[in-house]
């Protein structure tokens, strides 16, 4: 069983390297074909892995060799398998295949190909160290890694200053959030003396009863702290409110790792590791309060934001955002079950969502202005479909995958004790609707009315190659029926976790009319979208100045990076110079250093004038300090 | 082995040396001559170390040891290696090794006193880390501001002089007052060598006094907030060489002062300062982050980076216990490492370029793709990313001040963030965006030179990084055995009276 979870894990990194390693010498081909066959081997040890740990319901720990042993603290390099490792690590191959051989017609005629399949396959490498970790420390190891790989794609167009930036801002974002993790880890290191899941889970209940003293608030659990800590990573990585504004950004990457990274897998990496975690929230009340609240506010927030945004890749990029909202409300009310299975179904939909909009942009000749677009659903069908089956996933229509797993955590939020569920619950409805109704503004906007692109673009409009329609085939075939066959695995009674998961409750029954709700909102925001797209588009303009407020407000994102620019950003650099011209250069050196220099060389200065060369000053001295001397003796001793 | 194996160590530069003195000036010829002889040397060294290692045994004995009366008594020429030692001689031998490939071609003037003064002071520093008597250690100590004055004096930038001069002083202010505290530690023990007075039990006002002596020349060495201003001038005026071998061993000085001696010798006084030290090492990581990313030359960026990266090892040797002291430890090396690294890359590019302005730069990558690489890792090593040996040492040092004190540890947990600021920063500046100046249009990628010289550092980087344990093992005995004294000492001190103790933080409360 371990030699294919090993190679799994290592094939991709196999392929990276050697890609890596020969990058300049090597065609485009030979990059995509050393890739692709490590990524299919990884993907084939990954479905062993599966079978042995989903189906079967094995776990497996394997160490491999010690990272390190400082006194307690002792950790090695290790392979952990349970049912919820398996089920990440079965999904993280499977897109990742799929975006590498999309790549092949995605990437076309770009420059450093083998460079960017070398990242892909590092990044698939450290996410599966990440999920198939048994301790904190190797976690946080695959964490930074896909942070790493992350940045690297983000800024794989690195001539483009926009993609510098973004990619930076990524980087720097998640970092706030792995300080978070870091404090979590030192926490965890403090009370249990391990940074071993099987040492810090079964002492949850020990840490609820321990009460720590934090200063200006009082005594607080420890549970609460250690949970915390840890969200506050998975904050930054799966981009919630507040540590969000770097995924937008991101987009600045090529689409095929939007769909991997920012949609499908890393970002998902915080609800894993809450998942994981999961035994310490059970004792953390109020940091799963918090947890349902801010996932909430992300759901709405980024959803708003999807309405009025006109990049293409943007809207799919908030929609992600508010989705893993609805993935945190999940986890926050102890559905650990449901979050997990929104995040298997929502993985093919919106890397299926996202590769059609590569598709899509590919075949307007690289726009992803949605204004630019327009009128072309008879020209490329295939891709229309696409977009189509994808948007019915993500909002939910029935029989999708997206209604089951979307359906359940709507249920369970219902239905579980948490404060503040209701929260949750009442916002999950609203932004049913908005998702309906900025997906489908995108479809209208894209493929429906008035061709708005220039005659040479339109010229050009083709439907893509063949290796970039089959992967969108398997993901649609994951959207559509992900949901139908998983639902039984993941939330029935006989569900397939074993003791991967903190807690599993039934889906609560919820009342008919809630049972409609969803259904009906999806189908107004659908009706609205065509109402204001469709039927009468000088309506949204009339709808636009008639609210401007509102408009502005959420076509500025709710002015997060204004706000973060003027208080961090700006605040950083005048603090930074300060330090460097008038704290370091002016007072320590200034009057510090060279106060000290020159306090001597005046005090040189000033003694040379008393040798003036000339003798009656000198005797007058001599006599001078002879009666000093005198005076003073004197007045000692007689 | 009745060798003396380490004195002949120290033999080997100066016989270097020598050789180099007999090689005639002025011809074309000498010059290659001169460098092949100096590399031969390092080379030789280098691979003398390892040898000693092979016959060594992990341990906190130190071993190797070899111990003459001087006329003065209580003066010893004691020497002798334990892990900590080796691993630094390893560092300096592998560094200078170095050094002397990257000096190849950047240095013009004097090459025949330039490579002298690298072997004066590899031999300094080679008895610096072998000392096992307090004096011993002092001169030695002294001694590499020598050779150093020159390097920078001599070869270094417009403003040499007055770099020199500030670094010579400065540093040499901060030993006065460790020489009060030796030549009154004589007094009292009788004997300067390190087991003797490792013994000895000073009163806590002794300590207090003693600590604050040898503190001064320590934290200026490393150097620590606000004695760090010379750094940034010598480095930015010091030749590529010069700047290695100062960030990468000169600065460790400091440390390894601060483990050796400090630490055993003045338990209570570290426990006492140890908040103090804390403050001062939090102030210097946020600080210089701060200052690092305010610079528009990029060899001040990096020093100010060592600053910031060296609070670290202070704030680790403070907290008694072995994660961090361990913790520092490594980062004393693994800051060697990446720092020396970053200093070579900003050699490589300097001599292309012939400027060090940030905003010459851009675009950097897509002409010098190997170069970028290489600077990539290194600056993830920089900013600490797990994977590179900078993760483990800041990780262990959190880990472990945090036990004993969380406010501090978390103040310097946000330097993950500070560090990826300045050195992420610097990176997208310089390699990416478009190629806008003319002069980087035209730069050539690494040669097979400088190849040589970066791949062993990065391997480094990557396998510490990976494998640390491989190191960590190498010293923790002596961590442990250093520790072990301290404890023993205050134990023994405070058998009768009970001191609050800073390290109980997490009280129990009734839960309410």
């Amino acid at each position: 069983m371990i030699l294919p979870a090993l190679f799994a894990v290592f094939a991709p990194l196999c392929g990276g390297a050697l890609t890596g390693a020969l990058n300049q010498r090597i065609s485009p081909h030979v990059a995509y074909l050393l890739t692709i066959s490590f990524m299919c081997a990884s993907f084939g040890g990954a479905l062993l892995v599966v079978y042995e740990t989903c189906l079967q319901g094995n776990s497996f720990y394997t160490p491999l060799f010690t990272f390190l042993q400082v006194g307690e603290l002792n950790v090695s390099w290790s392979l952990y398998l349970d049912a919820l490792s398996g089920l990440m690590m079965g999904i993280i191959t499977f897109v990742s295949l799929m975006v590498h051989v999309y790549s092949i017609g995605y990437m076309k005629g770009e420059e450093g190909i083998p460079r960017f399949m070398c990242y892909l396959s590092l990044f698939t490498f450290f996410m599966l160290v990440l999920v198939t970790s048994a301790n904190l420390l190797q976690l946080f190891v695959g964490w930074e890694g896909v942070g790493l790989a992350s940045y690297l794609l983000i800024g794989f167009y690195y001539k483009k200053p926009s993609a510098g930036e973004a990619s930076l801002k990524a980087f720097l974002v998640n970092r706030v959030g792995d300080a978070g993790f870091i404090i979590g880890l030192c926490l965890a290191f403090v009370f249990c003396h391990s940074l071993q899941f099987s040492d810090i889970l079964p002492r949850a209940s020990e840490m609820a009863s321990f009460y720590v003293q934090v200063p200006f608030w009082g005594a607080v659990p420890f549970s609460e702290l250690l949970a915390l800590a840890f969200f506050v990573g998975a904050m930054g990585k799966s981009a919630q409110l507040g540590l969000h504004v770097w995924l937008p950004d991101a987009m600045e990457g090529p689409t095929p790792v939007s769909a991997l990274i920012h949609a499908a897998t890393m970002v998902t990496a915080g609800i894993f590791l809450m998942v994981r975690l999961g035994p310490v929230l059970e004792y953390a009340p109020w940091v799963q309060t918090f947890i349902v609240w801010l996932g909430g506010l992300t759901c709405f927030v980024a959803a708003t934001i999807g309405c009025v945004q006109t990049d293409i890749k943007r809207v799919i990029a908030y929609s992600t955002c508010s989705q893993l909202g609805y993935m945190f409300m999940a986890v926050g009310c102890s559905a650990y079950g449901a979050a997990m299975f929104h995040l298997t179904t929502h993985a093919f939909f919106k890397a299926l969502l996202f590769l059609s909009a590569g598709s899509t942009i590919h075949a307007f000749s690289g726009t992803q202005e949605m204004g630019e677009m327009g009128g072309v659903w008879r020209t490329i069908p295939f891709t229309y479909a696409m977009i189509w089956i994808g948007s019915l996933a993500l909002a939910g229509l029935p029989f999708f995958a997206g209604f089951y797993s979307k359906d359940a955590i709507l249920a369970y939020l219902w239905g579980s004790g948490v404060q503040s569920s209701g929260f949750g619950l009442t916002l999950g409805l609203v932004v049913v609707l908005l998702t309906a109704f900025y997906s489908w503004r995108l479809i209208f906007l894209v493929f429906h009315g008035p061709v708005r692109a220039s005659s040479m673009v339109v010229a050009h409009i083709h439907e893509s190659p063949w290796v970039m329609r089959a992967p969108l085939v398997f993901l649609a075939f994951g959207a559509v029926f992900a949901g139908k066959l998983g639902f039984e695995a993941f939330l029935g009674p006989n569900h397939m976790w074993g003791s991967a998961l903190a807690q599993y409750q039934h889906v609560p029954h919820l009342p008919f009319v809630f049972e409609c709700l969803p259904i009906l909102l999806s189908l107004s925001g659908i009706g609205i979208a065509y109402a204001l797209y469709m039927a009468w588009p000088v309506l949204a303009s009339r709808l636009e100045s008639t609210f401007k407020v509102l408009h502005t407000w959420c076509l500025n994102k709710w002015y997060f990076d204004v706000v973060y620019d003027i208080l961090f950003r700006r605040t950083l650099l005048k603090l930074s110079s300060f330090c460097w011209l008038t704290l370091d250069k002016k007072l320590i050196d200034g009057c510090g250093v060279h106060g000290v220099t020159r306090f001597v060389s005046w005090l040189s200065t000033r003694s040379v004038l008393m040798q003036t060369g000339c003798i009656q000053h000198y005797a007058l001295l001599m006599l001078l300090g002879l009666i000093v001397v005198l005076t003073v003796l004197v007045h000692l001793y007689v | 082995m009745s060798l003396p194996w380490l004195s002949l160590l120290m033999c080997i530069p100066l016989l270097g040396i020598f050789v180099l003195l007999t090689i005639s000036s002025g011809v074309e010829r000498v010059v290659t001559n001169t460098k092949q002889t100096t590399l031969w040397t390092t080379v030789i060294i280098f691979l003398y170390v390892l040898y000693l290692g092979l016959n060594f045994e992990i341990s906190a004995v130190p071993q190797f040891q070899e111990t003459y009366t001087t006329l003065l008594s209580g003066c010893y020429y004691a020497v002798g290696i334990d892990g900590v030692s080796y691993v630094f001689i390893l560092l300096s031998a592998f560094l200078i090794m170095l050094v002397v490939l990257s000096s190849w071609e950047s240095i013009k003037k004097d090459i025949k006193l330039y490579m002298c003064a690298l072997l004066l002071l590899e031999c300094c520093l080679i008895g610096v880390f072998i000392a096992r008597d307090l004096l011993l250690f002092f001169i030695f100590f002294e001694l590499t501001l020598i050779p150093m004055f020159f390097i920078v004096g001599i070869w270094g930038g417009e403003r040499r002089l007055y770099a020199a001069f500030k670094f010579f002083i400065y540093t040499l202010f901060g030993s006065l007052f460790m020489l009060v505290a030796l030549v009154y530690l004589y007094k009292q023990v009788g004997s300067f060598h390190i087991d003797a007075i490792a013994r000895y039990n000073f009163t806590k006002q002794e300590q207090f006094w003693l600590w604050l002596g040898f503190f001064a020349s320590f934290a200026i060495k490393v150097p620590m907030w606000p004695v760090h201003t010379w750094l940034p001038d010598t480095h930015v005026e010091a030749p590529t060489g010069g700047s290695v071998i100062l960030a990468g061993i000169l600065l460790k000085l400091g440390g390894y002062g601060l483990f050796r001696f400090s630490l055993p010798f003045f338990p209570d006084a570290m426990a006492f300062f140890a908040p103090f030290v804390f403050a001062l090492s939090v102030i210097a990581l946020v600080y210089a982050s701060f200052i690092a990313f305010a610079q528009k030359d990029i060899k001040k960026l990096v020093a100010y980076s060592s600053v910031a990266h060296m609070g670290i090892v202070t704030m680790g040797l403070f907290a008694p216990n072995l994660q961090s002291v361990q913790g520092a430890l490594f980062q004393m090396v693994s800051h060697g490492l990446i720092s020396g690294g970053l200093f070579l890359l900003v050699g490589f590019i300097y001599d292309r370029m012939h400027t060090r302005e940030i905003s010459a730069f851009g675009g950097v990558s897509s002409q010098m793709p190997y170069y970028a690489t290489a600077f990539m890792i290194l600056t993830l090593g920089l900013v600490g990313l797990p994977g590179t040996m900078g993760f483990v040492g800041e990780i262990l040092v959190v880990m472990g001040v945090f036990a004993v004190d969380p406010f501090y540890a978390m103040v310097a947990v946000s330097g993950v963030v500070w560090s990826a600021m300045y050195g992420l920063w610097l990176y997208r500046a310089v390699f990416f965006g478009p190629v806008t100046q003319e002069k980087v249009s035209q730069l050539l990628d690494l040669n097979r030179r400088e190849y040589l010289i970066l791949a062993p550092i990065l391997a480094g980087v990557l396998f510490f990084g990976l494998y640390p344990q491989s190191l960590l093992r190498v010293t923790e005995p002596v961590a442990k055995q250093l520790l072990w004294v301290a404890q023993e000492k205050r134990l023994s001190q405070e058998a009768a009276a009970v001191v609050p103790d800073k390290a109980i933080l997490y009280s129990q409360t009734e839960a309410m």
